[in-house]
């Protein structure tokens, strides 16, 4: 019924606009139309100004109640470059913006068709060209330098020192795994995949043995130590967005990507800073990846390097939980059969 | 109308001769007329209107998943009766979501604003505008229209199989669109897709082939290249860029095919979809992504550059002054033109793209707008001093080089890769290309219908209508697209449709819920639009004057309603170019008038 109100006024609200245009459209015919029309001049003259003037408040009504709204201050170094860049680049084109619509919507105001004024003809002038091919490319040329000088810190090695996290995105989840003690990655063959090496493990690789996989929780990062994310995606394309660190990477099916950037604030800082006790990082899926895509969330902690080792004593790496059991008979597994089964065939073959 | 001239440019006196002979097939029947047409002017009009009923469906699309996206948790029980059981229970769900902007996008940045556009004005204007009396070849022309028609119908069919039209976005990257298990949009509706663009590329090269030989062989006498108005210009790098890249987009989609069908890998590589292993090893999806954005990123000048040329038209003429650095403008073009084969891959910055090459591809992006910072100036030097007449046409290209000036702005925070890490992908994007390619080509599009309507039709169009329609119109799009860029700023990332399970991108619902109200409401004014549109072609004043806007242009000397062929007796010949506005005080000097003894030197 509702739906039916909205389509009534609207067809209502039209028609009553359709009949005041045409019959303005016979008064001008009927005043003479030469009149008619320098007086619909006159008005668009006017609201263009008007339109000049609202916009600018508007522009500037829009920033004061929606800042607040945008992150806070980045929490990764990287974070902090970019959000340098995006300063300087907001000032920069903010000041071409207002100079450029201002004389714009001004001239449309002020050379308004008049009796009075002749159209000055004005071809050409070489020098005005070269001015305002120089300066744009002289501003240009300042954000490329700056853009690029910071991609490649960014996109430059991880340091030495960095730890690695591997993420893997798949139809509508995300799985991490740690390197563990050996700090390095097993091999993975995708054609290894079962429902208990959801990643593919090579097990015959003894890098794999101690390798932590995790899934269905957050990821754990120390604060200002830099981490190189391995990213890995079964299905489809992916992307681990994470935004409060501005970091951003897809995820490729066959293709594996790395980033990384140091984490400057851990979790607790953040909930101390913007006052939300609730607060966590987030990790979004950016590459639309089905239907799950607007869900496809992930977590992320991060913590100081004690609080970090006591988390991680408490893992078990995937090769101890699948081959391992150190106490079989207290804690099954809610598929014991499928995992014995596996334990006892596998092994010997691994 | 004399209907039955034999197309043979150059030879005028032969054309005329021809009215007389008795050539049955060159009667104009109904069908050859309205619906066969080898006429230009016709083909224009197809391509329009064609254009503007996907116009409709395009945008219809949006305000349904504006609603969605506006009013989360509400339910529209009038969904449910229309699309069954994409909306059980009056919500969208997620696939048919995705179905939505996928068709959205796809719809309105190549039915719309490629054929629609350049269609119709390419079609119109080239031969009116060089002086020539159709095409260089009218039969491929029509063929062209009819190949768009077939790809219409092909898309327009998957919208109605049981598993919906393709999904997966415009860009259609595998694997997500590979693969028949990842997802409902990936079933047969991803073959329709392909298939209808594959017809799409096909009428594209036809038409731009067409365009590039009328423009470069039928000019009429004293045209020289550098006489021709700017509209022909745009046109003519709207043709080349398109017979360039299409091809390109083509070779991208069969592979895709294959890759679907066929059990070829050239996109898929270890691939482990709902626990299924599949065999493909070797591909690269990312391979697909450059060959896409090879036409993706030249697609988006396809669309603004005509945009471009005519706004560049409707300013001079409605300044009264001529189009200012007609040589700088053209440069502008060419350098744009060139640049857009050069930078597709700042679409890829985050996809593991070697960082070396992503700085080269920074470096030629932001390299684009030199040229276009000319264009703007130039624009804005027409206008000054200018003794402009606000009609809706010149209100239009105004609100053009305000949203090319907002969208282009944009631009230089995306074409920066370090920026790009944080905006990529999230409602900054959208708000960009919305505001640059989407509305500001829209808004030269309204600016040419307003201002060649006479030409088309030989009446005129309700101007009141036509000044709401302009100021509803910009006004709403800034609504709509301003603040979608603080949710960018804010990491909002682009096609989620419900934001209730994140706590990062949750506390914007109040201005989803404006944005929705203010685009429910821009539609309904571009129905009333269109209203107009339909109403005056059969209804509205006639025009009574051969050059209503006091135009230079050669489209101007033809009849009010000129036949097949354009103009009666000869075609006229060119003294001068196009922009003699203003000049040694006289309002204009046609193109057509030779140039007088003491004439002053521009």
């Amino acid at each position: 019924m509702q739906t039916f109100f909205i389509v009534a006024i609207l067809l209502l609200g039209f028609l009553i606009t359709f009949q005041i245009a045409k019959a303005s459209e016979y008064v001008s015919v009927i005043r003479g139309e030469e009149k008619a029309k320098r007086q619909t001049n006159k008005v668009n003259a006017f609201i263009m100004l008007a339109f000049l003037i609202l916009g600018l408040i508007g522009v500037y009504y829009c920033n004061e109640s929606l800042k607040g709204k945008i992150l806070g201050e980045a929490a990764s170094n990287h974070g902090k470059h970019i959000d340098t860049m995006l300063d300087i680049t907001i000032a920069l084109t903010g000041v071409v913006f207002i100079i450029t619509q201002v004389l714009l919507f001004w001239f449309g105001y002020k050379y308004q068709e008049s009796d009075k004024r002749k159209a000055f003809y004005y071809p050409h002038n070489n020098k005005l060209e070269v001015i305002w091919t120089v300066i744009p490319a002289i501003a240009l040329t300042v954000l490329v330098g700056f853009g690029i000088f910071y991609w490649f810190k960014i996109t430059g090695d991880a340091p030495a020192n960095a730890m690695e996290v591997e993420i893997t995105g798949s139809q509508f989840k995300w799985e991490f795994r740690y390197p563990g003690k050996d700090k390095t990655f097993g091999k993975k063959y995708y054609k290894k995949t079962t429902g208990d090496n959801p990643l593919g493990q090579i097990w015959e690789d003894g890098a794999n043995r101690d390798d932590i996989y995790a899934t269905g929780e957050p990821m754990h990062l120390v604060v200002n130590k830099p981490v190189r994310l391995v990213i890995n995606a079964k299905d489809v394309i992916h992307d681990v967005g994470l935004i409060h660190f501005r970091m951003k990477m897809d995820a490729v099916p066959g293709t594996p990507t790395t980033m990384w950037f140091t984490p400057t604030k851990t979790t607790k800082d953040m909930a101390k800073e913007t006052g939300n006790p609730d607060f966590v990082f987030e990790i979004s899926c950016d590459q639309m990846c089905g239907k799950g895509h607007t869900n496809m969330r992930g977590e992320i902690i991060v913590e100081t390097q004690e609080e970090y080792d006591v988390w991680m004593a408490k893992k078990e790496s995937q090769y101890d939980k699948l081959f391992n059991k150190k106490q079989p008979a207290t804690t099954p597994a809610p598929d014991t059969t499928k995992q014995t089964t596996s334990v006892t065939m596998s092994k010997p073959n691994h | 109308m004399s209907d039955t001239i034999h197309i043979h440019p150059g030879s005028v006196g032969h054309d005329v001769a021809h009215d007389d002979h008795h050539h049955g097939h060159h009667e104009q029947s109904f069908v050859t007329k309205y619906i066969f047409s080898q006429d230009h002017k016709t083909i224009g009009k197809q391509f329009l209107v064609t254009g503007i009923i996907w116009a409709v469906i395009g945008g219809l699309f949006s305000v349904l998943f504006r609603l969605q996206l506006g009013f989360p948790n509400q339910t529209f029980p009038i969904l449910e009766t229309f699309f069954g059981h994409w909306a059980e229970g009056g919500q969208i769900k997620p696939e048919f979501y995705y179905a939505l902007i996928t068709m959205h996008g796809t719809v309105l940045v190549f039915f719309v604003l490629t054929a629609g556009l350049s269609g119709t004005f390419a079609n119109l204007l080239i031969p009116l505008q060089v002086g020539a009396r159709d095409m260089a070849s009218p039969f491929l022309n029509m063929l062209s229209y009819w190949f768009f028609f077939l790809a219409s119908v092909v898309m327009l069919a998957s919208l109605f199989i049981q598993t919906g039209p393709a999904a997966g976005g415009w860009t259609v990257y595998p694997p997500l669109s590979a693969l028949h298990q990842a997802s409902e949009g990936s079933k047969l509706g991803m073959d329709l897709w392909i298939v209808s663009m594959a017809l799409f590329v096909v009428s594209a090269l036809l038409g731009g082939l067409n365009y590039i030989t009328t423009i470069l062989n039928m000019r009429t006498k004293g045209m020289s290249m550098t006489r021709l108005p700017l509209t022909i210009w745009a046109l003519f790098f709207t043709a080349v860029l398109g017979v360039l890249s299409f091809p390109v987009l083509l070779s991208g989609l069969i592979l895709l095919l294959f890759d679907r069908n066929l059990g070829t890998s050239f996109y898929l590589s270890d691939i482990v979809v709902n626990g299924e292993i599949l065999p493909n090893e070797g591909g690269s999806s990312i391979l697909f992504q450059h060959l896409f954005w090879f036409l993706g990123h030249p697609e988006v000048y396809i669309i603004l550059l005509p945009a471009m040329g005519m706004v560049s038209e409707i300013l001079s003429v409605n300044s009264r002054k001529p189009i200012f650095g007609y040589m700088a403008m053209l440069g502008s073009l060419f350098a744009i033109a060139i640049l857009a084969f050069l930078v597709w891959a700042h679409h890829m910055f985050v996809t593991g793209l070697n960082p070396f090459l992503g700085s080269v591809f920074v470096l030629l992006t932001l390299l684009i707008a030199v040229p276009s910072a000319i264009k703007v100036f130039n624009w804005l030097t027409t206008l000054w001093r200018g003794n402009i007449r606000l009609f809706p046409s010149t209100l239009f290209a105004i609100g053009f080089v305000s949203l090319f000036i907002s969208g282009g702005l944009t631009g230089i925070f995306l074409g920066n890769s370090t920026i790009d890490i944080h905006l990529h992908d999230t409602m900054f994007v959208v708000a960009h290309f919305h505001i640059v390619m989407g509305v500001a080509s829209m808004f030269g599009m309204f600016a040419g219908i307003y201002h060649w309507f006479p030409k088309m039709f030989g009446r005129n169009l309700n101007f009141t209508l036509g000044y709401i329609h302009f100021w509803v119109t910009i006004v709403g799009a800034y609504l709509i697209f301003w603040p979608m860029h603080y949710e960018g700023f804010a990491g909002m990332p682009r096609r989620y449709l419900d934001k209730s399970v994140w706590k990062s991108f949750n506390n914007f619902g109040d201005l989803d819920a404006m944005i929705t109200i203010v685009s429910i409401i821009v539609f309904a004014v571009q129905l009333m639009f269109l209203f107009n549109f339909f109403y005056s072609i059969f209804k509205g004043r006639k025009v009574t004057n051969n050059n209503p806007w006091g135009s230079t242009t050669l489209e101007w000397t033809t009849p009010i309603n000129p036949g097949h062929g354009n103009w009666t007796g000869e075609i006229p010949e060119v003294h001068r170019w196009a922009y003699d506005y203003g000049k040694d005080g006289r309002e204009f000097i046609p193109q057509t008038e030779p140039v007088g003894a003491n004439e002053s030197k521009h």
